[in-house]
C-alpha cells in the first residue's frame, strides 16, 4: 500500500514538471521583448529594466526557467505590474467566490448524477434512462454561458426569484450570511453543474449497469435482500472507481466552466481575474493562474487515485 | 450491405449529417438568403425587435426593403445576417481545428506507437499538457499569440491533440503486431510507407471518429473565447461574439444572446450525434471500449 501511494505521489511530479515548462514557455511565444511583455502595456522602462534583471535574461533560456520555478518554490508567482501587486495577494482576495463556486457545483453534481445515473442503470430503457441519454448529449452541445444565460432569464428576469448577478462574501465583517450567499450561488451551481452531471450520470449508468451483470447481484437477489440494498451496497459500490475517476477528470471541464460562468454572473473570482489578465495582456498573472489551477487539478486527481485503496481493496500494487 | 447503406441506416448519422448539411448550406449561400452586409450599421435600427420589415441603410448610404428576422443589435446590424454569416466562420473554425489536431495527433501517435526511443518522452510531455485544463491552456496561448483566425485555430487544437495521440498510439501498438505490417517490413517496405499505406488507413475509422468530436468542441470552445472577449476581432461575426455583444443588455435584448444559441446548439448536437454513430457504425470495438 505504501509503494502505491509512493508510485502515485512520484508519477505527478514529472506531470508537474510539463506544466510548469509548458507555462513558462507560452510566455516565450509572445512577440516581442519578454521584459516588455511582462511588465504589460503601463509599464515604464526603468520597471522593464528591473524584469530583465529579476528574470536573467540574459542568461539561457533554461536558466531563467529555474530562476522563475525557483521563485514558485517559495511561494512568488511574479509581479502584476498592470495592478501593481503580486500574483500570490490577487490570487488569495480572488479565492473564497471561486472556491465557493466550485466546491458547490461539485456537490451538487454529484448529489444529482450520482443517483439519476443509477436509477437509470437499475431501470435501463425506462423513461428516466432515455431521458437521461438524451440529456447527456444536450449537456455537451450547449455552452455552459448560453445555460446561463438561459437561468438568469428564466429564474432572475421573468421569475424574479433570484438576484441576477454578482457575489457578495460569507466571511469577514462584510458577511451576507449562509443564506443570501446561498440564494445568489444557486444559479451559477447549477449553470457549472449541467455539464458535469451529463458526464458523471453517462459513466455512472455505464459503471452501474455492467456491474448488475455480475452473479454477486443475482446471489444478493436470490438471498432476497430489497433492491435498495442490492443497488446501494452491491452495485454502486462495486461500480464506484470509474465514477470516482470521472469526477476526477471533469474536474478539467469544471476549471474551464469557473472561467466561463464566473464571466455570466459577474463574479469576481479566478477565473474573472484570468479573462481580465488576458484582457491587459497581464502575463505574470496569466502564467500563475494557470498554473495554480493545473496543480489544483493534477491534485485532485491525485486523491482519486489515491481513493482507489479505500473503494477497490484489490488494489494493491 | 455497403458502408453508405449501413452509415445512413444509422438514425443519429442521418439527423446529425442532415443538420449539419443544412447548416453548411446556409453558410454558404449566405449573399443570397435575404442578407444585407452583416458588419453593415444602421443607426435607424438600434435594438429592434424580430421580425420588423423596413428599409436598411447600407455603408453606401443607400436603403434596401429588408425583413429583420431576428431584430438588429446595439449598433444597428442585422442579427439574422450576422448570424446566417457568423455560421460561415464557426464551421470553419471547427472544421480546421478538427484538422489540425488529427494532423498534428496522428503525427505524433505514430511516432510513439512505433518508435519505442521517443514513446516515453513524447507522451510524457502530454500527460503533462492533458493536465492542464484545455480552455485555460487556449487561453493561455491565445493571450500569447494574438487573435486571428489561424491563432485562434492553433489555440483550440493544441489542447485537443495529446488526447488524440494516445489515440492513434494506442491504434499502431496494435496494428504494428500485425501480419500485414510484419510482411511489409519482411519486404524491406521503408518505415514511412508502412506508416502511411499500411498502418494509417487501418487507424482511419477511430480517427474520424475521433475528429468529429474536437470538431463538436472545437465550435463550443470558439463560442466561449469569443463570448469572453478573447476570441475571434469583435468585428468578425460569429455566433460567440454575436453572443458576446448580446451579453452586455440581456435584461433588455435576450435575444441577442438567445437567437446565435439557436443555431450554434443544433449545430454542436449534430456534429456530436454524427461522431456518436459514426463511432457505433465504424468502429464498434472503441464503442465498446468507451463509456
Amino acid at each position: 500500500m505504501l509503494q502505491f501511494v509512493l508510485r502515485r505521489l512520484l508519477a505527478v511530479l514529472p506531470v508537474l514538471l510539463i506544466v510548469s515548462m509548458v507555462v513558462f514557455l507560452i510566455l516565450r511565444l509572445a512577440p516581442g521583448d519578454p521584459a516588455a511583455v511582462i511588465a504589460g502595456n503601463s509599464a515604464t522602462n526603468e520597471e522593464i529594466d528591473l524584469i530583465r534583471q529579476q528574470l536573467g535574461l540574459n542568461g539561457s533560456i533554461l536558466s531563467q526557467y529555474f530562476i522563475w520555478i525557483g521563485r514558485v518554490f517559495q511561494g512568488d508567482l511574479g509581479y502584476s505590474y498592470y495592478l501593481s501587486k503580486p500574483v500570490t495577494e490577487l490570487v488569495a482576495q480572488r479565492v473564497e467566490p471561486t472556491l465557493s463556486l466550485a466546491a458547490g457545483t461539485l456537490v451538487m453534481a454529484i448529489a444529482v448524477a450520482v443517483p439519476l445515473g443509477t436509477i437509470a442503470a437499475w431501470r435501463m430503457g425506462g423513461w428516466l434512462d432515455k431521458i437521461l441519454s438524451g440529456f447527456s448529449v444536450a449537456g455537451f452541445s450547449v455552452p455552459v454561458f448560453v445555460i446561463g444565460y438561459l437561468l438568469i432569464y428564466l429564474f432572475a428576469i421573468r421569475l424574479d426569484w433570484l438576484p441576477v448577478q454578482g457575489y457578495k462574501t460569507l466571511f469577514g465583517p462584510r458577511s451576507v450570511g449562509v443564506w443570501d450567499w446561498m440564494r445568489q450561488l444557486i444559479l451559477p451551481w447549477m449553470t457549472l453543474a449541467m455539464i458535469y452531471v451529463a458526464l458523471i450520470a453517462r459513466v455512472t449508468r455505464a459503471s452501474v449497469s455492467e456491474a448488475l451483470t455480475e452473479d454477486y447481484i443475482r446471489t444478493a437477489r436470490a438471498k432476497g435482500l430489497t433492491e435498495r440494498v442490492v443497488l446501494l451496497r452491491h452495485a454502486l459500490s462495486n461500480a464506484a472507481v470509474p465514477i470516482v475517476t470521472v469526477i476526477g477528470i471533469g474536474v478539467a471541464l469544471l476549471i474551464g466552466g469557473v472561467v466561463v460562468t464566473e464571466t455570466v454572473y459577474a463574479i469576481p473570482g479566478l477565473g474573472m481575474l484570468t479573462v481580465d489578465a488576458v484582457l491587459n495582456r497581464d502575463f505574470p498573472v496569466i502564467q500563475g493562474l494557470v498554473l495554480l489551477f493545473s496543480c489544483a487539478y493534477v491534485f485532485i486527481n491525485l486523491l482519486v487515485d489515491l481513493s482507489y485503496l479505500f473503494l477497490d481493496p484489490r488494489i494493491r500494487y | 450491405m455497403s458502408v453508405a447503406h449501413r452509415l445512413w441506416a444509422n438514425g443519429s448519422i442521418r439527423f446529425g449529417a442532415v443538420v449539419l448539411g443544412f447548416m453548411v448550406l446556409v453558410s454558404l449561400l449566405a449573399p443570397w438568403l435575404g442578407t444585407v452586409d452583416p458588419a453593415a450599421m444602421d443607426f435607424n435600427h438600434i435594438n429592434k425587435p424580430a421580425g420588423l420589415t423596413g428599409d436598411f441603410t447600407l455603408v453606401d448610404g443607400s436603403t434596401v426593403a429588408h425583413i429583420f428576422w431576428l431584430g438588429t443589435d446595439s449598433f444597428g446590424r442585422d442579427l439574422y445576417s450576422r448570424v446566417v454569416y457568423g455560421a460561415q466562420v464557426s464551421l470553419m473554425v471547427g472544421g480546421f481545428t478538427a484538422a489540425l489536431a488529427l494532423a498534428l495527433g496522428g503525427f505524433l501517435g505514430m511516432l510513439a506507437g512505433y518508435f519505442r526511443q521517443v514513446d516515453a518522452v513524447l507522451m510524457r510531455f502530454m500527460d503533462g499538457l492533458m493536465a492542464i485544463p484545455a480552455i485555460l491552456l487556449a487561453i493561455a496561448l491565445v493571450a500569447a499569440l494574438g487573435a486571428q483566425v489561424a491563432t485562434v485555430v492553433v489555440a483550440i487544437a493544441i489542447p485537443e491533440v495529446p488526447r488524440v495521440t494516445r489515440l492513434v498510439r494506442s491504434l499502431v501498438l496494435s496494428l504494428r503486431e500485425e501480419p500485414f505490417v510484419e510482411a511489409a517490413r519482411a519486404l524491406a517496405t521503408p518505415t514511412p510507407v508502412i506508416l502511411w499505406r499500411h498502418i494509417l488507413p487501418n487507424a482511419l475509422a477511430p480517427l474520424i471518429v475521433q475528429g468529429t468530436f474536437v470538431a463538436a468542441s472545437a465550435v463550443l470552445t470558439e463560442a466561449i473565447l469569443s463570448f469572453l472577449g478573447l476570441g475571434l476581432p469583435p468585428d468578425i461575426p460569429t455566433w460567440g461574439n454575436i453572443m458576446a455583444e448580446g451579453r452586455v443588455q440581456f435584461s433588455q435584448y435576450p435575444g441577442n444572446v438567445l437567437y446565435p444559441a439557436l443555431f450554434l446548439v443544433p449545430t454542436v448536437l449534430a456534429v456530436n450525434l454524427l461522431g456518436d454513430g459514426l463511432r457505433d457504425v465504424l468502429d464498434p470495438k472503441f464503442a465498446k471500449r468507451g463509456t
